[in-house]
């Protein structure tokens, strides 16, 4: 048991160190993709009617006027003070920028997987269940068409027939800065929807095959054999073997939920992380742009990490 | 290795079983549907995409006009297979960019061991990034175009393929007659364009056509925020970003070229879910 727990913490270990040199790489192709503008950065971020000294001075700010290994060791130093520098446009330090605007994103993201599970896990399983018939069919073309339409095109759609048609639903934004927090998440129903629905198609498809895969082992033909109930036999004896790969593919969708976000957020005029990059992008300016993409995707190495660990709790024989 | 020399060996069969499922089928019809319109576009419209037409703004659908008019009386069915042309070139693109770099990194990791954990690092790292929030962040540094939209997407999908292919090569690498080929003496550089490479043509296939699906809908998102093509080139993304304006009065503006997206995005996926179950059964047919 010793000898198991020393194994298991060994390669919690190994998996820690594994994330750090990731999230190392992380840094440095995010510091490396604002170096390979064509050009002096701080003339790109302040336009064709700067005077040379405001570009000096911006390009001293960011220390663009430094050696670029100087300016790499600058930037980590920065970063572990935990500094993402200073937005040029919103006047505001990158971090505080991203927190104001991390709450519609949040639970953007956290409806969306929610929806996208809720339809994903049940369909993927009854498919299975049903292979071959009528319904499994159709649940494989609508997994496949759903996962073919923008997220944003939905989104259009959705917004003309819920909330113009219909005037169930806000068509934009967020309520305001004093809304109401029911208020807020009545803005977020359709944009969740849409990203929900785009995003379950993965979700019901590596739900399908991993139940198709267990609903095949002889333990589920035994649990039948001894007579216990179907619905006891898929859920208690497939389900549960299923489980490690449909938390992948859940924790794999909420990656590119993040990025589908980043779209969604601009349809539904949500004043988001995403629509902060987007302007950001067409302003120019880069320490928002830099910072952003940091920290989305240090999120998505640190809930890889997690799915990881969730692993052993879900499946005793996986024993790191 | 196997499952490539049979599926070759027995071509004409799994090739009458890839076309006899009636998915593949569709999904195959309906590109080549999708790609005729585009390339054939002068021949099966008399309208021009850009001739304008004030006295005939906003037209809806009729005989004349299938698709409708848009604010400036131009015909959307004709701009919506012109801007195919340029939304399947910059997809078909994106397949080539990110199938080199993908090739070059996944063979360099895959057989040569001493560069495979650098590689397969930076690849995790790459992975990291959500597609279009990198796409994004990479055409804002290299400055708006299509080309640099190309270059974008290419290598926000390498690693995908880049892993595939290294896994590949893992396989092949393996196998007796490498070892052999390697005890003749034959050369590394031999090897690799002549063995190893040909094992990589159907992973490369089958995964770069899902590349081509992300890549037309990850297009479409960029040009639709406006941060990738400029909004005066018309591609399924821009025509619907347009298109937003007047979705309250004239809803066909940004219905059709959606429409186009879809069904291409879903032929890819038909055609790549075939071409995956016939040239490499090994992988879960039931994914």
């Amino acid at each position: 048991m010793t000898m198991a727990r020393g194994a298991m913490a060994r390669r919690v270990l190994s998996r820690l160190g594994g994330m750090i040199v990731v999230l190392a790489l992380l840094v440095t192709v995010v510091f490396v993709i604002v170096r390979v503008t064509p050009g002096d950065p701080a003339a790109v971020m302040l336009g064709p009617d700067a005077t040379q000294a405001d570009i000096d001075q911006l390009r001293a700010q960011l220390g663009l006027d430094q050696p670029m290994l100087v300016q790499y060791f600058l930037y980590l130093g920065q970063l572990l003070h935990g500094d993402l520098g200073q937005s040029i446009f919103l006047n505001q330090p990158v971090l505080s920028a991203l927190a104001d605007r991390a709450e519609p994103t949040f639970f953007l993201t956290i409806f969306s997987i929610l929806i996208a599970t809720i339809i994903g896990v049940p369909v993927g399983i009854i498919a299975a269940y049903k292979r071959g018939t009528l319904f499994d069919q159709a649940v494989v073309v609508a997994a496949m068409l759903s996962a073919s339409i923008p997220s944003f095109w939905l989104g259009l759609l959705l917004i003309q027939w819920f909330s113009v048609q219909m005037g169930w639903f806000p068509t934009s934004g967020y309520g305001g800065p004093y809304a109401g927090f029911f208020d807020r998440i009545q803005h977020l129903v359709l944009p969740a929807v849409s990203l929900g629905i785009v995003n379950s198609a993965l979700i019901v498809r590596f739900t399908r095959a991993s139940m198709l895969d267990v609903l095949q082992e002889d333990y589920v033909r035994t649990a039948r054999s001894k007579g216990m109930s179907e619905f006891r036999a898929v859920m208690r004896h497939a389900f549960k073997n299923a489980l490690i790969p449909i938390v992948t593919v859940i924790g794999l969708t909420l990656a590119l939920l993040i990025s589908g976000a980043v779209v969604t957020e601009t349809v539904f005029g949500l004043p988001g992380v995403g629509s902060l990059v987007v302007s950001a992008v067409l302003r120019r300016d880069y320490p928002v742009i830099q910072g952003a993409l940091l920290v989305v995707a240090a999120i998505y190495v640190l809930i890889n990490f997690l799915i990881d660990m969730l692993y052993v709790v879900i499946d005793p024989r996986v024993r790191y | 290795m196997a499952a490539v020399a049979a599926s070759s060996a027995g071509a004409p069969a799994s090739l009458r079983a890839f076309l006899q499922r009636p998915a593949v089928a569709i999904g195959l019809v309906l590109l080549i549907i999708v790609v005729a319109l585009a390339v054939f576009a002068p021949f099966v419209t008399p309208f021009s995409p850009t001739k304008l037409s004030i006295a005939s703004r906003l037209k809806p659908p009729s005989a004349e006009h299938w698709f409708g008019t848009d604010d400036f009386g131009r015909d959307i069915f004709a701009r919506t297979l012109y801007a195919g042309r340029l939304s399947l070139t910059v997809g078909a693109s994106v397949v080539l960019v990110s199938g080199v770099i993908g090739l070059v990194l996944g063979v360099a990791a895959g057989y040569f061991r001493r560069l495979d954990p650098a590689i397969s690092r930076l690849l995790d790292a790459m992975m990291a990034f959500p597609d279009i929030l990198l796409a994004i962040s990479l055409v804002a540094a290299l400055g708006a175009s299509v080309v640099n939209v190309i270059a974008a997407l290419g290598i926000t999908y390498a690693p995908r393929l880049a892993r595939i292919v290294r896994a590949s090569t893992l396989v092949t690498r393996e196998l007796t007659f490498i070892e052999a080929a390697h005890a003749l003496g034959v050369g590394t550089f031999a090897i690799l364009t002549r063995h190893i490479l040909r094992s990589l043509v159907s992973p490369i296939l089958v995964q770069g056509t899902f590349v081509f699906a992300y890549a037309m809908l990850a297009e479409a998102g960029l040009s639709f925020l406006g941060v990738g093509v400029s909004p005066d080139v018309p591609t399924w993304g821009t025509m619907i970003s347009l298109g937003r304006e007047f979705m309250n009065t004239a809803p066909w503006l940004m219905l059709f070229p959606g429409i186009a997206i879809v069904l291409t995005v879903l032929s890819l996926q038909l055609v790549g879910d075939g071409l995956r179950d016939l040239l490499d059964p090994r992988l879960s047919q039931n994914v």
